[in-house]
Order: structure tokens, then sequence, then C-alpha cells
């Protein structure tokens, strides 16, 4: 079908188009999503194949110097006056020795990359009043994994200190000078300023997420929980048993009671996202509209929420509908309803109730980001439509929708993601609450996926299932971003922004 | 607009059987001013009840902050307006002995200042780097971030407190213990300060390179300056989040009282503990948290609205 073809079309026919065209679509991604990893795969072995090539070839055509820098790193740069360079390079090389041999097996990187496979097999016990001290499987998985990082990073050093070698050789060679300590400092703030500046934050983003993230993936293929407690219950591999558990339909498991969490998750995300989006575009466009005086005192009020910790309002907000709180005892005084109204405690009423207290959060972020696209659209737009003999309803959803959607389309995807990881206002409105016995693993009929994996970490200790949570919801999440990311235009070149 | 300009609001109708044009009578112009009129109206009215409902609750919330400890009762009652209006929670809180609200405080205010100073640093190095500086890797690197960006937040708690326990800071060195938690991988929120560094021209960069400064010195010479907004953006947003964070704070801090911050703190007076005496003194405390706060954040108001519709936009 062209583009004429399509233009024809009526508008439901338009929007049929469109869905048949994304769901064919479907494989079509998938398979270069598939091919895309594939690609992956083979430039990763081939890239490695050419290194191990370049190292050999180094060695064989290298001087005395470089060949003893094989051994013992940074020997060229400190034999060739690059003391600065030297120095790092030995030290991390010492440091790592320190770590990985220590006299005290204990605390080596060795012995921890020893027991990785069995994750420890004597427990701690206790003899009469003495304490047998044994392994641990969480110090053993966590270190180990440390380990596997520090090692990583010692070929990619050792692999750099071997580059630097060749690169010295050759310069000397062709008569230049190499760079001195001092000229390596200066760079530092000018042609390598980026390193200076990613130092820290890589640092603490490799150790306080991407090491606990990778922890967390291999515990979900542990018995980690709160049967198998280290030091004295030792935890140890299971494959994909928790994945099993958690997805299976049998009785025993949480199949059933995953669906229905995973379902309510996204309708959830779903109202949080798009009817706040709505509501707060209405309530822009009331403000902005010309005429309205006061626009600065509705916007600070209703900014308000924004401002206030949200554990305060949340907190009292939730208090306010519980069965015995100020809305209850105000409709029964008016003799508006005889019983409380059960906002906490009855299912459908709960659910009801987070998703519009959420509106009462959304609506203000939602206001200011409208407020400030709404100010963008040209007025010579709506001027022209006014003469045509447009309705304000018409132009809103021949201008100032498309405009919104068109203009806004990834932040819809980053809040919806948000909204399915949105633990604040669900924990702190209903703690997931009601609960009921239908759902096992104690879930509530209000939980998300994210809140259920709270409850799992900190109240049942059960973190091999909190892991296959986890991992499960960045399935979805990266899922969803897939998909989405295709779909819109806006977010594809980062660089027609700039 | 000026007087000359403006085009007369006149509606034209073709009378077709007459062949001429015809203007609307006046009386229906003036009927089209009485439309304005009632869509506004109506309009005043939504924004009035819309206002009424959003600051309800924090109405309700000072109010009964106020109702007497002594005299009435210090749960939930079924009524709003205090019987006696006193200042028995206000001075409980600040002087009596078992209550630890001033201690919380100030744990809480120490976490937001130290990770207003750091977290800042990290994110406009960060996003500076990625937005102006060109670089091997760059783009692994934020590619890295996005998908990291999708686990769940809580997956890693247990991990980290484990970490931290390691290193001594949980229960007693709870406060420290959480500044590194917040500020350590505070650098992967980078996008909406990117998205600001991504509309100063690069040409400025340009001419100071060719004048002879350094990379570093175009960092803080030129473009520090031009980016007060999104410094006092970042500064607010890291000063505002510690105050709200319950979850990560309480697990931390578990069990060691004197470590807790407000959020913590006050949930468990709710929550915990018997709230039907602690619910007054936890309105109390919330309006001491929530009075200072909102002030700074109206103040500062029109940059946080910067940030947060750029940030939108850019996605």
């Amino acid at each position: 079908m062209n583009d004429l073809d399509y233009l024809k079309l009526t508008g439901f026919s338009k929007l049929a188009y469109k869905l048949g065209h994304f769901f064919r679509g479907i494989p079509k991604g998938f398979a270069g999503f598939l091919k895309g990893v594939g690609r992956f795969f083979v430039k990763l072995f081939v890239g490695i194949g050419s290194e191990i090539k370049d190292v050999c070839q180094t060695f064989v055509q290298g001087d005395w110097k470089t060949k003893m820098s094989y051994l013992v790193m940074g020997f060229g740069s400190f034999a060739r006056g690059q003391w600065g360079r030297g120095l790092l390079f030995f030290l991390f090389q010492t440091i790592f020795n320190i770590y990985m041999f220590m006299p005290n097996a204990e605390f080596s990187g060795c012995y921890y990359l020893g027991k990785l496979s069995t994750l420890g097999t004597v427990a701690t016990y206790r003899e009469g009043r003495k304490t047998v001290y044994g392994d641990n499987s969480f110090f053993i998985l966590l270190y180990g994994v440390l380990t596997l990082f520090f090692i990583l990073a010692f070929i990619y050093t050792w692999r750099m200190n071997v580059k630097q070698n060749k690169l010295s050789e050759q310069i000397l060679k062709s008569g230049k000078k190499l760079k001195s300590t001092k000229d390596d400092l200066k760079s530092l703030a000018d042609e390598q300023f980026h390193k200076t500046l990613l130092a820290l934050p890589t640092l603490g983003v490799t150790i306080f997420t991407i090491l606990p993230i990778l922890f967390m993936i291999l515990v979900a293929f542990t018995n980690f929980d709160a049967t198998h407690q280290p030091p004295s219950k030792l935890f140890t591999w299971v494959g994909w048993d928790n994945f099993h558990q958690l997805l299976s339909s049998d009785s025993a498991s949480y199949g059933g009671t995953f669906g229905q969490v995973l379902l309510w998750t996204l309708i959830w995300a779903f109202f949080a996202t798009f009817l706040n989006y709505f509501l707060g575009m209405m309530v822009a466009i009331m403000i902005n509209k010309k005429g309205i005086k006061l626009k600065k005192m509705w916007r600070t009020i209703l900014v308000m929420t924004i401002a206030i910790p949200q554990f305060v309002s949340l907190l009292y907000v939730s208090k306010m509908f519980a069965a015995d709180g100020l809305i209850n005892t105000y409709l029964m005084q008016w003799g508006w309803i005889s019983s409380p109204i059960p906002f906490w405690t009855d299912p459908v009423w709960a659910r009801v109730t987070v998703i519009v207290i959420n509106v009462w959060i959304g609506i203000p972020y939602l206001m200011l980001i409208a407020t400030g696209i709404l100010m963008n659209i040209p007025a010579d737009l709506y001027e022209s439509a006014r003469i045509d003999g447009a309705n304000a309803f018409q132009m809103y959803k021949k201008i100032t929708l498309p405009y919104m959607l068109f203009v806004t389309g990834p932040y819809l995807l980053t809040s919806f993601t948000g909204n399915i990881n949105n633990f604040n206002v669900i924990f702190l409105l209903s703690g997931g609450k009601p609960l009921s016995l239908e759902l096992s693993g104690n879930a509530g009929y209000t939980d998300l996926l994210i809140t259920w994996l709270y409850k799992m970490t900190v109240s049942d200790t059960n973190y091999k299932l909190a892991a296959v949570m986890g991992i499960l919801v960045f399935l979805v999440c990266a899922v969803i971003n897939l998909i989405v990311y295709n779909m819109i235009p806006s977010v594809k070149n980062e660089e027609d922004f700039q | 607009m000026s007087k000359k300009n403006e085009i007369p609001e006149v509606d034209i109708v073709i009378d077709h059987e007459a062949g001429v044009i015809r203007e609307v009578k006046p009386t229906n112009l003036r009927s089209k001013a009485g439309h304005e009129r009632r869509v506004n109206g109506s309009i005043y009215t939504l924004l009035v009840i819309i206002s009424i409902v959003w600051l309800a609750p924090f109405v309700f919330l000072v109010f009964q902050s106020f109702r007497s400890y002594l005299t009435e009762n210090g749960g939930m009652v079924a009524y709003l307006l205090p019987k006696k209006w006193s200042l028995d929670n206000y001075t409980w809180l600040l002087t009596d002995e078992k209550s630890n609200f001033l201690r919380w405080y100030g744990n809480t205010l120490l976490i937001a200042l130290f990770c207003s100073v750091i977290q800042t640093g990290m994110v406009l190095s960060v996003s500076y780097t990625l937005s102006r500086l060109r670089f091997k890797g760059r783009k692994l690197i934020m590619n890295v971030v996005l998908v990291l960006g999708m686990f769940p937040g809580f997956l890693t708690m247990i991990t980290l407190y484990f970490l931290l326990k390691q290193l001594g800071l949980t229960q007693e060195g709870a406060i420290p213990g959480l500044i590194l938690i917040y500020c350590a991988s505070s650098g992967m929120g980078y996008y909406i300060s990117k998205g600001f560094f991504d509309t100063i021209p690069k040409s400025l960069d340009e001419s100071a390179r060719i004048d002879g400064a350094t990379r570093a010195q175009v960092f803080m010479k030129i473009i520090m300056p031009l980016a007060k907004p999104i410094v006092i953006y970042t500064v607010l947003m890291a000063f505002m989040a510690p105050w709200g964070d319950y979850v990560f704070a309480s697990y931390v801090a578990f069990g060691s009282e004197p470590n807790y911050n407000v959020a913590v703190g006050l949930y468990r007076w709710v929550n915990v503990n018997d709230y039907q005496g602690y619910f007054t003194r936890f309105c109390a405390g919330g309006v001491l948290v929530a009075v200072p706060i909102t002030a700074l954040f109206l103040a500062l108001q029109k940059y946080y609205v910067e940030g947060v519709t750029g940030g939108a936009v850019k996605g």
C-alpha cells in the first residue's frame, strides 16, 4: 500500500492497518534482534582472535623491554622513562597478585573462585560450646563474582600494557619522543578529560549497581531462601528450578498468582500513565486558556503535591480512606452511607482507589510538562483553524493532541516503564493489601511485581524468587522498550536534537 | 496586540438565495461573548474544585497536628477541627526525652546536604561528558546505563545491605552508608542534564578551544556558568530525595532508632507502633518536614519546571 492509498482510508481502517502493520513487524523485529545477537558474538570471537594474534606478534617482534613487560607489567614504561604509567601498571599487578594469592587463604581470590562451583560444602556448626566455622555461600558467591570482575579487569589492563609497549617502540623507531608523565597528567585535563570525569561515577556504578545486579541474577539460579541462610545452612546451585516454581501452574507453584499480579501491574501502568496524561493535559489546557486569571496560583497549588515528601502525603491520604478515616466517618455522619466503604479491604475498591489517588499525584507533573509544550504550539495553527470554523474540541483533536503525542512520545514510554516499577504509591497507600488466600506467596490484590518482590525480600527472605522476579520485571520492561523504541522516530536519532 | 491589527470578530454568512454576503447580526456576536464567559465560568468552577481536592489533605494534616495530645485523643478521630488548638505535639516532638525526632531530622538533613553536593558533581560530570565529548565507548556506556536502568531498584537491596555491612556502614553507621549508596550510582541519572547540555551551542566550546583553553577549562569556565538552571535543578532533586526514602533507609538502619531518617521514624509511628496514640504526632512531624521542603521547592519552582519539561520533551 502506498501513501496515497493510505490517506484514502477512513479513520478506523487506518487504525486497523497500523495495528496489522505493527503485528506483522514483530517477527521481523525479533529476527533482527536475534541476527544482532549472532553478529555480536561473531564480532566478539573475531575480535578476541585478532587480539591474541597481535599479542603474539608483539612478543616475537618486540625488544627485551617489551618481552619483560609480559611478566612484569609496566616494566617497559619504566625502562623508557614513562615512570607514571609504569608505576600504575606495576601497582595494579601487585594489588591483583596480593588479592589472588594472599597467604591467608580465607580471603584470597583463588579461594573464592575455587568454591564458586559448589558455593561451599561445610556449614558452620557448633561442637559443644565451640563454634566451628565453615564456608559461607553468600560471600563465596559475592566475592567470586568480584574476583571474576577483577580478573577481567586484569586481562584488559595487561592487554593495554602490551599495546603500550608496541606503540612506544613504534614511536621511538620513527624518531619521535615519548610523552612524559607530566604530559600524561596534562592530557587528563584535555584530550583524556572524559576519563577524569567518568572515573568516579564508573567505579560507583560498577561496585554498587553492576556487581549487585550480576549477583542477584546468579542468586536466581540458587536455593537461597529462608531455609538456606548461611553460614549455618548453605545454599547451592539449582539451575532453572526457581523459574519453574514461579511460572508453572501446579498447585505448589506461584504461576497463577504471578499471572494475576503481572496483569494487574500492566493494567495499573496503563491507567497510571494514560489517565494521568490526558487529565493532566486537560488541566494544563484549562489553566493556560486565554482569559483565565491567576494562572500562577493554580499552578502553585497543584505543584504542592510534588513538593511535599510522598511519605507524608500518601500515608496521610491512605489513613483518610481507612475504614475509620475521615472520608468514611464524614460520609456516615451525613447519612450518605450506612457502613464504611471498604476502600482498602475490597479488591476492586482498593484497585480503583489507588488509581484515583495516583491521579492526584500524577496530574501536577503532567500539568507542568504539558504547559511547557502547549506554549510551543504555533498560535497561527489555532488561528487558521478558527477561521475555518473549527470548534474547541476539533482543534484539540486535530492540533493539540497530535502535537503533544509527537513531542512526548519518549516521555510516555519512560513513564509507562516507570509506573511498572512505581513502588512508593502502592507501598505507602495500600501496602499491596487486601491479601487473599487465592493468591500465594503473600501477594495482595494491589501488589505490583515490584512490591511483591519487596515483600519476598523483606518479610519472606525468599531471595531466590525475588531474584527471578527481578529478572522477569527487567524482561517485561525491556520488551516494551524494544517494541516502542522502534515505533517512535524521535528517540532513534540522538544527534538530531543537537 | 495593537488595536489596528485586531481582526474584528464577525461571523460571515453567505445568503445563497439572495446571492449576497451578510454579516451576522450583532445579537449573535453578543451571545458568542456570553458563551465565552460561560466557558470561563465553568473552568473557574472546575479549577476551584481541583484546588480544594489538591489542598484538602494538607489542610487536614495541619489541623490535626494542632489537636491537643493531652486533652483529646492522639489517634484518628471522627472530626476535623481540633476542639482545642494547642502546640502539644510540636513541643513533644522537639523537647521530650523520648522523642528522637530532632535526631532524625538532623540525620536526614545531613544526608540531604552531602547528597546534594556529591550527586550534583557526579551527574554533571557524566552528563557533560556524554553530551559534549566524543570518545570511544560513549555509545556503549549509554546503552549499558539504559539496560541497567530497566532492572528494578529493590532487586539489589539485599546485596547492597550486605556490602554495607561488610564496610560496617549499617545500623550505627547507617548515615554514611546511605550517603554512599545514594551517591554511588547517581551518575546513571544523567538524562535530564544531558538534554540541557545538548542545547548549548557547540561553537562556544570550539572558539574557546581555538583560543587555547583545555577541555577542563571549557567545562569549568564556559559551560558551568551557563548551566546554572540545571545545576540548581540537580541540587534540588538530590536534596529532596533523601527526605522521602523509607524502604532502603529502614532496611539499612533497622533496629538502631537514633540512626533513622525522618521517613523511617514517622512511618513506624503510623504503621508499626500503636498509631492511635501517635497519629497526631505523625501529623506534626509531617508538617515540620513538609514546610521547609515545600518552601524551598516553591522558591526554586522555575528551575524544576525547566528541568522537567526539558527532560520530557527530549526523552
